[in-house]
């Protein structure tokens, strides 16, 4: 399995290397191209970019460093697409390039050292806004997938507490809510990000959607998914039932998979949702079907996997603007709930990441104003910034 | 005690037409009377007020006024004043013609003598000039000006006791250019000077704060600025990493609009030192806008104890240590808001 993982590393990064080279018509030039490629690209040196794609290589010294997020990862890692400006910005320069950073470099070695046979780890990452808190996470979440975890992303949990085109009551339990489209869209994407694992899980379990209808025990994951995307109505309940088959599982004798749990915007779970009932009172988070499975989902009683999480205040419901700590976010029952954690805080650029994050824009030719390119230039940057990676991202957008 | 109002009609008719021949109506005997009273009310002002009327300023006239007068009227000119006579009543021309009732200047039939007598001065120069070799020989011309402009019209209005017409204004300003390139000119310094205007150079009123040392030896000024109704006081502290924290919070939460930030950005970019202070401010009342103009100002401000004398007139000339003067316009009683009109409906 290990060589076929490498091999697997191998190919891709074969393939990001051919991205870059223009296509030719016939396939003996582009094999040439393609070894040219191969041999020139280790040499090329430079401060902001490392050719070191696999997150579990990277270290201290790769930090402030840019490494390139081979897009077959992307599409299969993250077929919901990553955060907008981000998506904008790699569409712009072709590559998408994330920066190595100590909050996810952190999480990642404690992600290599943790005994998996211990009840899973929680981690948490906050910060101000706009520091970069989703694509540590994205970095995290890549490492989890290049070591062959099986990666259960919810990209936004507050989407989950609003804007609610479909409620529907619950046909498992009546004072519950299912969200089927929601729950049908995550599902596919769990499917495009997990297709290997489909086939190898089974569950241990008879599930009864409706008279007709059922899921034997014994049947593979695959079927289950299906059956969630097939039959909208049943979706959330699905979606229920796979979290609950890869808590069981996880971590058991019989288990050859780990469990990354990877959830944008805890928060969402314990503050308040906008979605109201037909009697015009707002739903509780936990009677929706989603939101009450997720959050079993966040408890440490299962093992063999981790539980990572971010906080934002962007698009949470009912919080003040300035607050970003654990616990102004989570709110007591959510800081209960999600005690003991790790937090991992996220800052503003420091020093090196600003410049190096300044080079890689240069480098791209996209600060095209005569003025940027001059030491002042940059100080006036820096302090507009105030070395926060999104305003920063803003700022250059129109230079 | 006389509280001597400004709007006086009889003077106004006056000061418009300060040469109309016929009886005076302020006499010197007037004015003399008018001090005697003043100083009465300014001594009695001051008993009333329990302070010494020996050392009773005007200033302290003024502020005892707006005290016992309070008055909440928009106008400055309509409020309660209690000033000296020569600065209420227009300056006036003396008699002008002895007890047989002739003038005794002999253009005093042009209706305008000192303008007129000016005028005759400086041509009757030119064509003594004109006429006589020696003085178009020796070549002493007229030294610079300084920092000096012409008198405006209303100046010299002023300086003359008459009025002038814009047409005579233009005629005085052409004499006077013509007097200053002739040579020898220099014999008219003194005269010409009369009616230039000396302008003060403002950056030598400014008055860098005083540098201070703090506890770790690192120099810090203080400063203040306002604009609008926003206030603001800053504390600049030299060898810092750029940081600037306003009322506690960083620069990018508290000001999230980009512009701002520029404001705040601008003085210290100015004198290239970005990264070199660290700075600390409170700012209270006014909106985002005007908050971040007062702390430009009191940013520059304090930062002009930092900077040799040359880079603080370099400040001056940028307008940065000119406090903004615009406030929000009053409204006005039948119309909708300051300027605007209410929407007209014919019927």
């Amino acid at each position: 399995m290990f060589q076929i993982m490498a091999l697997h590393r191998l190919s891709c990064r074969l393939r990001q290397t051919v991205n870059h080279v223009r296509c030719l018509h016939t396939s003996e030039c582009v094999q040439q191209q393609e070894r040219v490629a191969v041999e020139a690209e280790p040499e090329s040196f430079s401060v902001f970019r490392t050719q070191e794609s696999d997150p579990a290589r990277h270290s201290e010294q790769h930090l402030g460093q840019h490494y390139t997020l081979p897009s077959a990862h992307i599409r299969s890692l993250f077929p919901h697409g990553l955060p907008y400006r981000f998506q904008q910005q790699a569409k712009t320069f072709n590559e998408s390039c994330l920066m190595v950073r100590q909050p996810a470099l952190e999480v990642i070695s404690c992600l290599k050292k943790a005994d998996y046979d211990k009840p899973a780890l929680r981690y948490i990452l906050y910060g101000l806004k706009g520091t970069g808190k989703t694509l540590s996470l994205c970095h995290t979440v890549h490492f989890c997938y290049t070591q062959g975890w099986l990666v259960l992303h919810i990209p936004d949990a507050h989407l989950w507490v609003k804007n609610c085109r479909e409620l529907l009551p619950s046909s498992f339990k009546a004072s519950r809510f299912d969200q089927p489209l929601q729950a049908t869209a995550w599902l596919r994407n769990f499917k495009i990000t997990n297709e290997s694992f489909l086939s190898k899980i089974q569950t241990k379990q008879r599930y009864v959607w409706t008279k007709r209808e059922f899921t034997e025990e014994g049947s593979s994951l695959g079927e289950l998914v299906d059956q969630g995307i097939s039959r909208v109505k049943s979706s959330s309940d699905v979606v229920g039932a796979l979290m609950k088959e890869l808590r069981l599982q996880s971590g058991q004798p019989g288990a050859n998979f780990r469990l990354a749990v990877a959830v944008d915007g805890v928060n969402a779970l314990w503050g308040r949702s906008t979605i109201k009932k037909e009697n015009k009172s707002a739903v509780e988070p936990e009677e929706l079907t989603l939101i009450y499975n997720l959050r079993k989902l966040m408890k440490n009683n299962w093992s063999g996997g981790a539980i990572i999480t971010t906080l934002s205040q962007t698009g949470s419901l009912y919080t003040p603007k300035s607050a970003y700590l654990p616990q102004e976010l989570l709110g007591e029952r959510g800081f209960d709930n999600m005690d003991p954690f790790i937090p991992v805080s996220v800052s503003n650029y420091s020093e090196k990441e600003f410049e190096s994050s300044y080079l890689y824009y240069m480098d791209r030719h996209w600060l095209q104003h005569p003025q940027s390119i001059t030491e002042e230039g940059k100080k006036e940057l820096e302090f507009l910034s105030n070395r926060n990676p999104s305003m920063f991202e803003r700022l250059c957008g129109f230079l | 005690m006389s509280i001597y109002q400004v709007h006086i009609p009889a003077q106004v008719t006056l000061r418009s037409s300060p040469s109309a021949p016929g009886p005076e109506k302020i006499t010197d005997e007037f004015i003399r009377k008018q001090k005697e009273e003043f100083e009465a009310g300014r001594r009695q002002l001051a008993n009333m007020m329990g302070e010494d009327p020996e050392s009773f300023s005007q200033q302290d006239v003024d502020r005892s006024v707006s005290y016992l007068f309070p008055s909440g009227l928009f106008e400055k000119k309509a409020r309660p004043i209690m000033k000296p006579p020569e600065e209420i009543f227009p300056k006036q021309r003396t008699v002008q013609w002895d007890a047989d009732g002739r003038p005794f200047h002999f253009l005093f039939y042009t209706g305008k003598q000192s303008y007129y007598s000016l005028m005759h001065v400086g041509s009757v120069y030119i064509f003594e000039t004109n006429l006589s070799p020696y003085m178009l020989t020796v070549l002493v011309f007229f030294s610079s000006f300084g920092s000096s402009r012409w008198l405006t019209k209303d100046e010299l209005q002023l300086r003359l006791v008459e009025n002038v017409a814009d047409q005579e204004y233009e005629r005085f300003l052409r004499l006077m250019e013509r007097l200053v390139v002739m040579p020898h000119s220099a014999a008219l310094q003194d005269m010409v000077m009369q009616y230039r205007h000396q302008l003060e150079t403002q950056s030598t009123k400014q008055t860098p704060p005083q540098l201070l040392m703090d506890e770790r030896g690192v120099a810090y000024s203080t400063a203040e600025g306002h604009r609008k109704t926003s206030e603001a006081t800053v504390i600049v502290r030299d060898a810092g990493g750029g940081r600037i924290s306003i009322n506690g919070e960083d620069q990018l939460t508290y000001f999230t609009v980009l512009q701002d930030r520029v404001q705040l950005m601008f003085p210290l970019q100015f004198i290239d030192a970005l990264g070199r202070f660290d700075v600390e401010c409170t700012v209270s009342g006014g909106g985002r806008s005007s908050q971040a103009g007062a702390l430009r100002l009191a940013i520059s401000r304090a930062l002009l104890g930092f900077v040799s004398e040359s880079q603080g007139e370099a400040m001056r000339r940028a307008g940065l240590l000119t406090p903004d003067p615009r406030v929000r316009e009053r409204k006005k009683p039948g119309q909708e808001g300051a300027r605007r009109k209410y929407t007209w409906k014919k019927r």
